[in-house]
């Protein structure tokens, strides 16, 4: 009968349609972003923050960085604390993406200190030899525009000072950008939580290695460590490295849990074994030969 | 009836400049495939990769994708209905705004003004210009189908209604946004609720462009190429309205292990796999149509386009639903493996079955033989290659890019550090160049095909010219 009358397709179609849109999309609306998941620490985003989201959107980061950590071993192990709904109530758009050409970038903020960030998004290349992201460079070179993003929070409905839009005045893109980078993820303590507790007594188990083993663990030190501690140790962002001066299991709990509020990232990710075998070369390179 | 009554110059201006904008979608495909093999082409800050992306996936699902429907459309609703188009004026104006639509979107994306949701990144004035345009095109073809002389209405037809109602929904719903500027809007929703709502808008684009309306074609062409009628009227039937029920609740199988509610994830995995029923439900209709025509698929270009789209089809059909279980997603979500299963979609079966519908179109609607079989038989074949290379070469990438992100050292610490896992892929982006170069040189020979068709093809009355095939 329908097939001979095109209204009536029409209605049905309609219906079937709004079936499971209605089940599956308006009704969550009753669960999502209220009581239930409402999470006490999470904040709006400040002016200079907000923007900068405004520019990861406009430049598509999003289509090589993802923003949500699945509740997955490996991932909670390579990115941090998986994402929780509560998280993102002040996102709009949401950002998850769909694709990770790059790391993702959920749990970015305090990371990397600001100094990292400049330095990666000027040229990525320089930090991570091999890496496809491209430059940024480029937005230090423009402006931030108070007026325009004095609407963009009205609009949004997220508080303000009339200071902190004075200040945006002498900020730039990038600016922007990396205060967006260093929120990211950080509204929760989830950072100290992850931090493991080192039981028992450690030990190194490579400290009697020798000069040319130490230099087989060269690229693990050329690869994490360089970009901030510089070639020889002398510091970048990071300060001059003097292992020799160091315990080891001192330097293991610093490499392995980082000192995040510092700038220097955990590498807990690399692994116990390879975090002693930095820890040993960072130790013991230097000395016995000058560099 | 004389053919004379239909009105044909609107179908062909939509299938000049459809195939214009497919060339541009797979330029640019091609552009952002080597962008990602050698960063230094990166320009910006306009061409960089994360600019030109969403103008690739955009010119390839609207500009070649719905340009195609446009055209076939207007052409298959003519045809069915056994009467001319309701109103050939507004089809000629739904023309210039569809151009204009996706000129300004590709500028404007261009100037990074965008929502920054996948396929739906335009910014809320280019809204406003599809929602016009979509109702002066939904409103020609019902129009065209209610004052029809056949009463009854085709399977292809069913489809086309679904898909403009169902486009319409999804379009106006994930819209919904505030304003800031002409060119800045915030989503009217938030975080997890966005996400939700973005996704059921995301797969079922997939469902009403690049699924409801490809059928509609092959539901047509098929037979028409053949000479055979479609195998099972019921089958049919049955697989329209259950495809069509299943579609809307499978969204957030994007969405797996994510903060969306576990039951909304739930409901998506199991409808995503009842979706194989109605979804090889067509192309089994389609093979049986076949019965005993499979000589065809030698002597026919037309057939063996139409049944490898079809067949191509079929292998995403079971592939996506295998994607949608939890498992399997815990391990391929977010790899390299997606974007093999997207363009065995949109450079397969999307793609196969507009070539053939304009290749069938072509000679009828310019009253030409096709200059060349040959040449489309090669297109054939390049795109063929072009597409394997593409999807196998990122399958294998997939699989192993998967493995290595999760890959553990017997203490529990995880194996490779994510640039040791990057490195591994270059090699394989770079042979998904080659296959795309490959499918680009496919596209050229077929403009070229159809160009020397238009400007020196022998000259034949339409009916003549129905006879060009094989
Ligand atoms: C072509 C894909 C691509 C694009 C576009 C891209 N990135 Fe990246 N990004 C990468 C890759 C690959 C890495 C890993 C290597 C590295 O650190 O450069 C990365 C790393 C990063 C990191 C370091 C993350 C970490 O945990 O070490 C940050 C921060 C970052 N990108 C921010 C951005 C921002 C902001 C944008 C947009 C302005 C952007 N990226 C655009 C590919 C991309
Ligand atoms: C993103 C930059 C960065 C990277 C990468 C980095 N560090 Fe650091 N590192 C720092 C900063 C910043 C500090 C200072 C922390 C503080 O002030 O407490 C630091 C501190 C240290 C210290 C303590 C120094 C002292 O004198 O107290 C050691 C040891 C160290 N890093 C080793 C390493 C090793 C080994 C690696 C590679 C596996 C590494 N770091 C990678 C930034 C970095
Ligand atoms: C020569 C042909 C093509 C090439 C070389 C090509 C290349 C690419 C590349 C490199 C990407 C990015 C993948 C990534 O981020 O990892 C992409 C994404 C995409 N392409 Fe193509 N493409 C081609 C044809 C097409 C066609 C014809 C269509 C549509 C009709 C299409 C639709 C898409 C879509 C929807 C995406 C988004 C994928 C995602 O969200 O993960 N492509 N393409
Ligand atoms: C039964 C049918 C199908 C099911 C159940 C299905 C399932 C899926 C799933 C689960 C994903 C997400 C993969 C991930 O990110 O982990 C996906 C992605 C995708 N599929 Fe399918 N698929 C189906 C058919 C199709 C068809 C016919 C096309 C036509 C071109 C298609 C195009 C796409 C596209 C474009 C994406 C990428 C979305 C993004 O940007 O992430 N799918 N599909």
């Amino acid at each position: 009968m329908w097939e001979k009358k095109p209204i009536l397709l029409l209605l049905l179609a309609t219906a079937a349609i709004l079936v499971g849109t209605i089940i599956t999309v308006v009704l969550p609306f009753a669960w999502v972003n209220t009581e239930a998941d409402r999470i006490e620490t999470v904040t709006p985003y400040t002016a200079l923050q907000q923007e900068g989201r405004d520019i990861y959107i406009r430049e598509g980061c999003n289509n090589c960085h993802t923003q949500t950590v699945r509740p997955l071993v490996a991932e909670v192990l390579r990115y941090g604390d998986y994402s929780k709904s509560g998280e993102f109530v002040y996102d709009r758009p949401f950002l998850w993406g769909s694709k990770r050409t790059g790391p993702d970038l959920a749990r970015l903020g305090g990371k990397y200190p600001d100094a990292w960030h400049y330095k990666h998004m000027a040229s990525p290349r320089a930090m991570v030899p091999k890496t496809n992201m491209p430059d940024y460079g480029w937005l230090s070179a423009n402006q931030l525009d108070p007026t325009m993003i004095k609407r963009k929070m009205d609009v949004l409905g997220f508080p303000y000072t009339s200071d902190e839009l004075y200040s945006l005045a002498d900020k730039n893109e990038m600016d922007a950008l990396v205060a967006y980078m260093q929120k990211l993820g950080s509204d929760i303590p989830w950072r100290n939580a992850a931090a493991t507790t080192i039981v028992g007594n450690l030990k190194n188990p490579y400290a009697d290695s020798d000069h040319s083993t130490l230099e087989e663990w060269e690229p693990l030190y050329e690869e994490n460590c360089e970009a901030c501690h510089g070639e020889h140790f002398e510091g970048d962002i990071g300060p001059e490295l003097d292992g020799a001066s160091m315990e080891d299991t001192e330097l293991f709990e610093i490499i392995y849990n980082g000192v995040p509020d510092n700038g220097m990232p955990p590498f807990a990710g690399l692994g116990a074994d390879k975090v002693w075998q930095v820890v040993t070369f960072v130790k013991y390179y230097n000395q016995g030969e000058d560099h | 009836m004389k053919s004379t009554e239909y009105n044909y110059d609107i179908v062909r201006s939509f299938v000049n400049w459809s195939v214009l904008w497919g060339l541009v979608a797979v330029l640019v495909g091609v552009i952002v495939s080597f962008q990602m093999v050698d960063p230094r082409l990166n320009f910006p800050p306009y061409l960089t990769f994360g600019r030109l992306r969403p103008i690739h996936t955009n010119a390839g699902i609207y500009g070649w994708g719905v340009g195609v429907i446009f055209a076939t459309f207007i052409y298959m609703v003519q045809r069915l209905c056994r009467t001319p188009l309701w109103s050939p004026k507004l089809a000629r104006f739904q023309l210039w705004f569809f151009n204009a639509t996706i000129i300004a979107s590709a500028v404007t994306l261009l100037m990074g003004y965008t929502t920054s949701k996948e396929y739906h990144e335009m910014e809320w004035p280019i809204d406003v210009m599809v929602v016009i345009l979509w109702v002066v095109f939904a409103l020609n073809i019902i129009m065209t189908i209610i004052k029809r002389r056949e009463e009854h209405m085709y399977i292809s037809l069913w489809y086309m209604m679904a898909s403009l109602v169902g486009v319409a929904i999804l379009y106006l719903v994930n819209a919904a946004a505030v304003p800031v500027s002409l060119f800045k809007s915030y989503s009217a929703f938030a975080g997890t609720n966005d996400a939700n709502v973005h996704w059921w808008f995301g797969h079922n684009a997939v469902a009403m462009a690049l699924t409801a309306p490809p059928l509609a074609m092959f539901y047509y062409f098929l037979p028409k190429s053949t000479g055979v009628p479609i195998y099972s009227h019921r089958l049919s039937i049955i697989a329209f309205w259950s495809l069509l029920f299943m579609y809307l609740w499978t969204g957030a199988h994007h969405l797996l292990w994510t903060p969306v509610p576990d039951w909304i994830q739930t409901l998506a995995m199991g409808f995503s796999v009842m979706l194989i029923a109605p979804s090889w439900g067509s192309v089994i209709n389609g093979y049986l149509s076949m019965n005993g025509q499979w000589h065809q698929m030698r002597e026919n270009y037309l057939v063996k386009y139409l049944i490898l789209g079809i067949t191509f089809y079929g292998l995403q059909t079971i592939q996506g639903p295998m994607q949608a279980i939890r498992t399997f997603s815990a391990f391929i979500h977010y790899t390299d493996w997606v974007p093999a299963h997207i363009h065995m979609g949109t450079m397969g079966w999307v793609s196969m079955i507009c070539f053939a519908s304009i290749y069938y179109l072509v000679p009828r609607i310019y009253g030409k033989k096709l200059f060349s079989i040959p040449l489309a038989n090669l297109q054939f074949w390049l795109i063929l290659v072009g597409q394997l290379t593409w999807s196998f070469s990122l399958w294998i990438a997939g699989v192993l890019q998967a493995g290595m992100w999760t890959a553990m050292n017997p203490d529990g610490s995880l194996t490779y550090t994510f640039m040791e896992t990057m490195v591994e892929m270059y090699p394989y982006w770079w042979i998904r160049s080659i296959g795309g170069l490959i499918y680009f040189v496919g596209v050229v020979v077929f403009i070229y095909n159809l160009v020397m068709t238009v400007r020196h093809g022998e000259i034949a009355s339409t009916e003549a010219a129905a006879e060009g095939r094989a």
